[in-house]
Order: structure tokens, then C-alpha cells, then sequence
């Protein structure tokens, strides 16, 4: 496929056109749903990070006036083909058994999760039966630590489950001992990176409708895969898919958080079925500390091997990853993190051993980044001990390691789960360094941090590579419809949840239809407009929802042609469209617009249809994809250490991005900003703790630290555009290459100001508190204070 | 034990309301789920977020941590109080601008923390914006956008309010 040449419409800022409606407050989140008849649903969840529920007693929860149900696994498991939800990955990868229930059947997995849920009048109401109900719990011994929970003899984190281990398996090519016996040097390190989570602003939500008369479920929720979730509630309650259809109102941020298929959803659906009613539920946010699914949280024991100038020789090492209760999308982000490690270096030799773990935490599926953050943290940071070992320069050795643009498309000797080759598609790493090296004054960097060193000031430089795999197939659909008034309707399976996407499917559109881009509306993820989708994941709308888009506005736009053609009696290739008029190129009055031309592909009964075109004036595709399109990036930043407080204030950041072709460089600006800055939070701030029983204590957002306005930093900006070959509009996915980098440039960067101290850092976040630990350790007392100068 | 509703009346956007509320209501529920003005989100219920802000008596709230009760007597204002009819307020179209929106859920209390700072503040610096920006939580934007359109607006305003 070729390329598009980049338009007026496409390729330029054009402001969102979600935003007007957004900015008046006039948004439709699935909390602003008011339907008559309401009733709100709460849950008893469970206070025990892994306990057996002995009985449950709801009878005072019942005779609270306007509770309309109280219902346990028990109640549900009727209403149910089975009370566990079902895996949404291919068979045999893992048991079902590592799925969660609607409702907990008898062993809570951990703190948080679903046990009874309530309905009643009012949440309020709801609330207050919730507190009524007697749930009787053995408590079981946690497990938390997933490196201890593979020890033998070590407790079960499910007392059914023959182990702790989900899985064990290994990513692994090339003759790594032979490479390691004959190296010239060897760093080595253990690393550590702590829990994170998506938390986007508005929490999780879902209301559900069922109506008797006309047998429809209908449900609003606050998701990433509509699609999944209508064919999940329509096997689980036994409705034909074609009953059941799954709205997506405004989404209030996912990043990950929201794709998934969760019990409570499943619930909520059972309750209004069973009761044939309305019912709502807003989850609140100490919930969503307790039972939205996290990401993150690993331990890597890594190794890597060099010649004498510093050129990669191979990797190996163990990675036991924390999965916590359930693994309801299977291995993906360990796996994620294992291949991602090479990142954009030429690597000839690999080993990783992965052990996915079961703990009694909160379940992890992948966040913004899925599992690639932690891969590139890893490789980065080992490059920096390179660096150090051989006294070679930070970007210089590797300068010497990146796929050159020569090699492009380069295959790595990976393969993905589903057994196609990892190979990026493009792309010029070597070239996005010196742009960011040059950015951030990396020559002059030297001489600036001795200057601040002699002036009491502790400033470091961090820079980092990420190679982001975008644009999942196996498909999207994409169906653009010309309606009767002229207006243009796109409809899509992908869904929106802030990032824009509708404003890019309709530059997209419009482009190809030769009409304003205000003309065009996108409705995204409601299943009862397109039969197949997917949702909003890795990186991939713009790239597949885009290039179905694409493809069914083209097929229209050729319709439009053939129609206009015969009715203004000129060769369809002498036409264009603009603003909406089909036009004889340079005979101005010979013009047709595309709403007669709509109208006339809807047909009247009697009356002659035009010859040789379908009936309507639209299309639908399903792209195809195989293989990914990876987007790179390039950060360089520059931090302070305050050694009194531990605090570190980042000063400068820059940020190269090579996403191929920006459809909206606006939106694209938004992604990569957005990702650095959630990137910030796991660096230094964000960090899910529990106690040794598995008791969650970061449960608000004054214990959980998400960036405010003065941590982010002022972040600039550069482009390269690498057209991606694997999709006719030279896209690739901006939504996570912007996190991936940067846990890896601060730390980075943070080790670099207190290099006179002798300070390492291989885990994050870095908060206060451990800087200033790790300066006690390392001599602080000794070394110098602020304002004192010098090195030790 | 909840208490018996009782009957407040205060100003909501200009515009006199009277309505009948349990005393343990917040404000936030009472103007989503009384009033039907959605356009005021609750993202945490615990007065970090800032996703609820609101005007009261021209001070910048959380109404998730106000009883509606408490709001007996003020003028209240909202996110929905804020466009000039069919033409948005020059801060949203500066939202607009900049980009200083992606989901848009956080978005109605971070316009009403500006519109106090702007009127106290009509040509704040960078520094101020994200001052007063710090009690407001983003997830999409890294914020950014944000002080660069709230600069931009009160230059707008700046010469708006210009003889």
C-alpha cells in the first residue's frame, strides 16, 4: 500500500470537535445518564486481602425500606451461565480458573473485591443496606510478595490453585553463554518498579437497562471494548448478541483501566435483568483504589554482556512478575515487558526467564505503556552501568547499539504471542538522539553541572530510548455514511475515550469526501451501529479505526463519483468534490451535491436507481492487520536534587517522538504531553502500597500521588515523521510511546545529580523518602550539603 | 438516622432554586442529581481531585465536600453558567485553542478554578496558573496546555475589560 500525501485537512491542528460540548459542561459521561425509574446499585466487597466467606446473612440489608434487591453469588449464579467470567484470550494459554466471579463464590482473592451487591432507590440507600449485610469470613494467610510466593512451601494465594505461578516462560535467542564467557565486560542489577495504575478521572461506571417487552438489555458503560462486553453479557445472561447493545457514553479517561470486561459489569447487567429495571452504578473512588485493575509492579534480575567498545553482546536475567489475584488478559504485560526490553537496540543474544506470579493484590492487566516501561527502565538503565563500566559516554554507547536506518524494516529474532515476527517497520532512532541531544544541550551539559555542582546545585541529565509496538489488529471497523441532509456519519467500533479520536476519524473523512470536517460526525463504540469491533487499546485507533475509515470514505467517495458522473455527463475522473458538491473540475455551476446523490442511493420505489453502484451512499471496512507499526521516541531531561529534602524538581524535558504521519499534530501534541507527565507520576510519585496482609494503604489521592501543575515540567517537543509502510495513511500509534522513556530518563537523570555521592538507583518511583535513604546509605553524612559545593 | 430533608433556596447561576434535600447531600449531588447540572464531575469524594469545583459566593469550592445544606443562601455558579449563550466564555475558547482538553472530565472544575483566579488575578503569571492549577487533577494533558490557555485568556480578557 502507499502513502497518502497530506492534505489541508489531514496533517494540520484542526481544534477537537469533541470539545465545544465538553467545555459547556454539556458532556454525557455514564454518570450524567438520568433515566426514569433508576435504581442504583452498591457492593459489599471484601476487607480481607484472602479470606473464605463462611455465609452471608442479607436479611437486615432487605428490610431496609427501598432496597429492591440484595443479592450473593448464590442469587446470581442462576441468572448465570456460569458465575465466572470468561477468558477473552485463546484457549490453553491459561485455565478459566484464573478468571475472577461476578460475585466472590467462597474464597475473597483480594481486599476489594465484589461479594454482594445491593439495589436499591438510591446509591445512598444502597449504601446504607450494604452496611447491613453480615458477611462471616475465615481470614486465609496473604500472599504479596511475588518472588517469596514462589518459594516451596510458601502460602497459596488461592486455595484451589496448585500454586502461585500463572506461568513461567522465556523470551529468549541467540547464543547467550557463549557471549557471556566471551565478553569484555558484565554489568549486572537487580530491578524493582512498584505498582501504578491507569486513574484516569472518572472512575468506573455502568448502567444497565433491561426491558421484558421487547427483550433488549441495554447498557452504558464507561469502557474500553463495548464489543467485548456486549458478547461477554450476552453468553453470560443467554440473550442473543443482537438483544444486548453496549452504548459507550463520553469516557473519562482509560489508560488501560477500562479494558476489561469486569465483574462488576457483569453484575450489575445479572441485577437489572433479574429485576427488569434500571440500575446504576457508580463506582466511587476508594473503590477504584481497591478493585481497578493495576499494572507495573516487577522484579528483574538482569545481566548484560559487552565487547571492548561497548557494542551489545546479549542479556539475561529472571523477571517475576506480580499478576495479583487474576489474570484476566493472560500473560500480555509481562510478555509485553520481556520483548520490549531490546527496545531500539541490536541485540544479538537474549534469555529471559518470566515468572507470572499470583499474589492477593488488586489483578493487573496493562496500563498506558503495557508492560514496555518496565522493559525499557531495565535496558536503560543497564546501559548507563555500561556506560560507566567502559567510561564511555552515556549517549555514545548508544549511539553505537540502535538499529540503524539501513536496517529498517529489521526483524528482531522474536515473536509475538500469536507466533508473527517482531519487526519494526521504520524508523530513525540514531537521528531522533541528535535531535534530542541537541535540544537539550547535551554537549554543554558538562559544563553547566559542574557550574551548578561549584554553586551548591545538584543537576543531573537523563536520556532514554522506547520502541513502541501500535496498532493491533486484527482489525477495526470503520463504516462512513453520506445522510440524506449531507452530512457525513462515521461510525466505528474503536472508542473514544479523550484522546481525540473523533476529531482525527473525521479530519479522515472529510478529507477524503471533500468536506468540512464540522460536517461530519463520529459516533464511536455504541455496538448498535457496527457489528464487529474491538475498542480502545495499545495505541491502535488511528492506525485501524484510521485506515478503515479510509478505505469505506474512499468507497464512498467513488460511489458519489459514478453517481455524479451519470447525472452531470462527465468522466468521473474529470470530478471533484468540494464542500460537499461533486464538481466538473474548472466548469463552475456543473456541480451535484453529495446529499441528492444520498438521496437518490436510498431509492424511491417505481423510479429508475442509478446503474452500476450499491444501494446507499456508504461503506464499510474492516482494515486487516498482522503486524504492528512501532513508534519511537527519544527524552532527554534535566532534574535537580534538593539533597536536604530528597525532593527533585525536573527543569527541563524534551521529548522526540516518531509516531510516522500526524493526522492531527494538535491531538498528537496532547498524547505524547499527557503520557510524559503519567510517565513523571511513575518515576517519582505514583505507587499502589499494601501492608504484609495484603491491606491496601494508598486509598485516596492524597496517599496515591498523581502529577499536579508544578510537577510537570516544561516539556518541548520535536518530530520526526517516519511513514509507517503497513497502512495506506503512514500512521502509527502516539497514545503510549510517550510513557514508556521516561521513568527511565529521570531516574536517570536523578543518579546523575548525585553522582558525587555515589548514589544508584534501580527502582521506582523515587520519592523523597527513598533518595534520601539511598543518600544516607551511601554517605550523605560525608559528602557535601547545599550550598557547601564540590564533590566528596 | 439520615435525617429529614429539608427545603434550601440559593442562587445557581443567577437563577433562584429551591429544592428539598436530605442535610447529608453534597452540593455536587444536589446540583448532578437535583438540578441536572452534570456538567459539575465528582472524581474522588474526597476534596483532592478538584474535578467538582465550583463557584460559592465567588470562592472556588469542593462541592463534593459542601452539604448542600451549607449552600443555603449563596449564588452558586457552574460549569454551565460560564458560556455567553451560544458563544463560549473566552477562557473555554482558549481551552479550545491549546488543547487544554482531552477527556473533558476534569475539565469543568479546572475552568471554574481559573475563572476565580482571573477575576482576582487578571494578568497572573506562569507561576500563579499553576498555583492555583495544583488542587486540580489531570490525567490527559500534563497540564501544559492548560497554563498556556489560561495565559492566553487573560490576555483576551485583559483586552476585553480595556476601555
Amino acid at each position: 500500500m502507499t502513502a497518502t500525501v497530506m492534505t489541508a485537512t489531514l496533517g494540520t491542528r484542526v481544534p477537537r470537535i469533541e470539545d465545544p460540548a465538553l467545555l459547556r459542561g454539556a458532556g454525557r459521561f455514564v454518570d450524567d445518564l438520568r433515566l426514569p425509574g433508576t435504581l442504583h446499585a452498591a457492593f459489599v466487597r471484601s476487607p480481607y486481602a484472602h479470606a473464605r466467606v463462611l455465609g452471608i446473612d442479607t436479611a437486615d440489608a432487605r428490610a431496609l425500606p427501598g432496597v429492591a434487591a440484595v443479592l450473593t453469588a448464590a442469587d446470581l449464579t442462576p441468572l448465570l451461565t456460569d458465575l465466572r467470567l470468561p477468558i477473552a484470550f485463546p484457549e490453553g494459554q491459561l485455565p478459566p480458573e484464573v478468571m475472577p466471579f461476578a460475585l466472590v463464590r467462597d474464597e475473597a482473592l483480594h481486599v476489594g473485591e465484589p461479594v454482594v451487591i445491593v439495589v436499591a432507590s438510591s446509591r445512598r440507600v444502597a449504601e446504607d443496606a450494604a452496611e447491613r449485610v453480615v458477611v462471616e469470613y475465615e481470614p486465609l494467610p496473604a500472599v504479596t510478595d511475588p518472588r517469596a510466593a514462589l518459594d516451596a512451601g510458601a502460602e497459596r494465594a488461592c486455595s484451589t490453585a496448585d500454586g502461585n505461578l500463572f506461568k513461567r516462560f522465556r523470551v529468549a535467542f541467540g547464543e547467550v553463554d557463549a557471549a557471556f564467557a566471551g565478553a569484555h565486560a558484565v554489568v549486572a542489577e537487580r530491578f524493582r518498579l512498584h505498582r501504578g495504575g491507569g486513574s484516569p478521572m472518572e472512575t468506573r461506571g455502568v448502567v444497565a437497562r433491561h426491558c421484558s417487552e421487547s427483550g433488549e438489555l441495554t447498557v452504558w458503560s464507561s469502557t474500553q471494548m463495548p464489543h467485548e462486553l456486549r458478547h461477554t453479557l450476552a453468553e453470560r445472561l443467554s440473550l442473543p448478541e443482537d438483544r444486548v447493545r453496549v452504548v459507550t457514553p463520553d469516557v473519562g479517561g482509560g489508560f488501560g483501566t477500562k479494558y476489561l470486561v469486569y465483574p462488576e459489569e457483569v453484575a450489575v447487567a445479572a441485577a437489572a435483568r433479574a429485576l427488569d429495571a434500571t440500575v446504576k452504578w457508580i463506582e466511587d473512588r476508594q473503590e477504584h483504589f481497591v478493585s481497578a485493575i493495576q499494572e507495573r509492579d516487577q522484579h528483574w534480575s538482569v545481566e548484560m554482556a559487552l565487547d571492548g567498545d561497548g557494542r551489545l553482546l546479549a542479556v539475561r536475567g529472571t523477571l517475576v512478575h506480580d499478576q495479583g489475584a487474576y489474570a484476566p488478559h493472560s500473560v500480555n504485560v509481562p510478555f509485553n515487558s520481556a520483548t520490549s526490553l531490546p527496545g531500539p537496540y541490536a541485540l544479538p543474544a537474549y534469555d529471559m526467564d518470566v515468572a507470572v506470579v499470583r499474589t492477593n493484590l488488586v489483578p493487573v492487566i496493562p496500563v498506558r505503556g503495557a508492560g514496555y516501561p518496565q522493559g525499557c527502565f531495565v535496558m536503560e538503565r543497564l546501559m548507563d552501568r555500561a556506560a560507566e563500566r567502559l567510561g564511555l559516554d552515556r549517549a555514545e554507547i548508544r549511539r553505537r547499539n540502535l538499529i540503524r536506518p539501513d536496517q529498517m524494516p529489521y526483524p528482531t529474532p522474536m515473536r509475538t504471542r500469536a507466533g508473527a515476527p517482531i519487526a519494526y517497520d521504520s524508523g530513525d532512532y540514531p537521528a531522533c538522539q541528535a535531535m534530542g541531544l541537541e535540544a537539550i544541550g547535551y554537549d554543554g551539559f558538562g559544563a553547566r553541572q559542574a557550574a551548578a555542582r561549584a554553586a551548591g546545585r545538584h543537576i543531573g541529565l537523563g536520556i532514554a530510548h522506547a520502541v513502541k509496538g501500535t496498532g493491533r489488529g486484527p482489525f477495526e471497523s470503520g463504516l462512513v455514511r453520506v445522510m440524506p441532509d449531507g452530512r457525513v456519519s462515521v461510525y466505528t467500533g474503536a472508542l473514544a475515550m479523550g484522546q481525540g479520536l473523533k476529531t482525527a476519524l473525521a479530519q479522515i473523512a472529510a478529507d477524503t469526501l471533500g468536506v468540512p470536517v464540522e460536517r461530519v460526525d463520529v459516533i464511536a463504540g455504541d455496538t448498535g451501529f457496527v457489528s464487529l469491533g474491538h475498542g480502545g487499546y495499545a495505541s491502535r485507533q488511528t492506525v485501524t479505526a484510521g485506515s478503515s475509515v479510509l478505505m469505506a470514505a474512499r468507497a464512498v467517495r467513488e460511489k458519489a463519483l459514478a453517481v455524479a458522473s451519470g447525472l452531470l455527463e462527465a468522466a468521473a475522473a474529470d470530478l471533484v468534490i468540494r464542500d460537499g458538491m461533486v464538481e466538473v473540475d474548472g466548469v463552475p455551476g456543473m456541480a451535484v451535491p453529495l446529499a441528492r446523490i444520498a438521496g437518490m442511493l436510498r431509492g424511491l420505489p417505481g423510479y429508475a436507481f442509478p446503474d452500476g453502484v450499491s444501494a446507499g451512499l456508504e461503506a464499510v471496512e474492516h482494515a486487516r492487520f498482522d503486524q504492528l507499526a512501532y513508534a519511537n521516541a527519544f527524552h532527554a531531561c534535566e532534574v535537580e536534587v534538593d539533597v536536604e529534602t530528597g525532593g527533585v524538581r525536573i527543569l527541563r524535558y524534551v521529548a522526540v517522538t516518531d509516531c510516522g504521519r500526524r493526522i492531527n499534530p494538535l491531538i498528537v501534541d496532547g498524547q505524547v504531553t499527557g503520557g510524559i507527565v503519567h510517565g513523571i507520576g511513575n518515576a517519582l510519585l505514583e505507587e499502589f502500597r499494601h501492608d504484609e496482609q495484603g491491606q491496601p494503604l494508598t486509598t485516596t489521592f492524597a496517599d496515591y500521588l498523581l502529577p499536579t501543575a508544578h510537577d510537570a515540567p516544561p516539556i518541548e517537543l520535536l518530530y520526526r515523521e517516519s511513514p509507517s509502510p503497513l497502512n495506506p495513511l503512514g500512521v502509527k500509534g502516539a497514545g503510549e510511546v510517550g510513557v514508556i522513556p521516561v521513568t527511565a530518563a529521570v531516574v536517570s537523570a536523578v543518579e546523575d545529580a548525585l553522582a558525587p555521592f555515589g548514589a544508584r538507583f534501580a527502582e521506582a518511583p523515587l520519592s523523597p523518602v527513598r533518595i534520601l535513604e539511598t543518600l544516607l546509605q551511601t554517605g550523605l553524612r560525608t559528602g557535601p550539603r547545599n550550598g557547601e559545593g564540590g564533590t566528596p | 438516622m439520615t435525617g429529614d430533608p429539608r427545603a434550601i433556596s440559593m442562587t445557581v447561576n443567577g437563577r433562584e432554586v429551591t429544592l428539598t434535600v436530605e442535610p447529608r447531600v453534597s452540593l455536587a449531588d444536589a446540583l448532578r442529581q437535583d438540578l441536572g447540572l452534570t456538567g459539575t464531575h465528582v472524581g474522588c469524594e474526597h476534596g483532592v481531585c478538584g474535578s467538582c469545583t465550583v463557584l460559592v459566593d465567588g470562592t472556588a469550592v469542593r462541592s463534593c465536600l459542601l452539604f448542600a445544606v451549607q449552600a443555603e443562601g449563596t449564588a452558586v455558579e457552574t460549569v454551565e453558567g460560564l458560556a455567553r449563550g451560544s458563544a463560549l466564555h473566552p477562557l473555554q475558547e482558549a481551552f479550545r485553542r491549546h488543547h487544554a482538553l482531552q477527556c473533558g472530565f476534569c475539565t469543568p472544575g479546572v475552568l471554574m478554578t481559573l475563572v476565580e483566579l482571573l477575576r482576582a488575578d487578571p494578568c497572573p503569571t506562569e507561576a500563579a496558573v499553576r498555583d492555583a492549577l495544583s488542587g486540580n487533577l489531570c490525567r490527559c494533558t500534563g497540564y501544559q496546555p492548560i497554563v498556556a490557555a489560561a495565559l492566553d485568556a487573560a490576555t483576551v480578557l485583559a483586552a476585553e475589560a480595556a476601555p
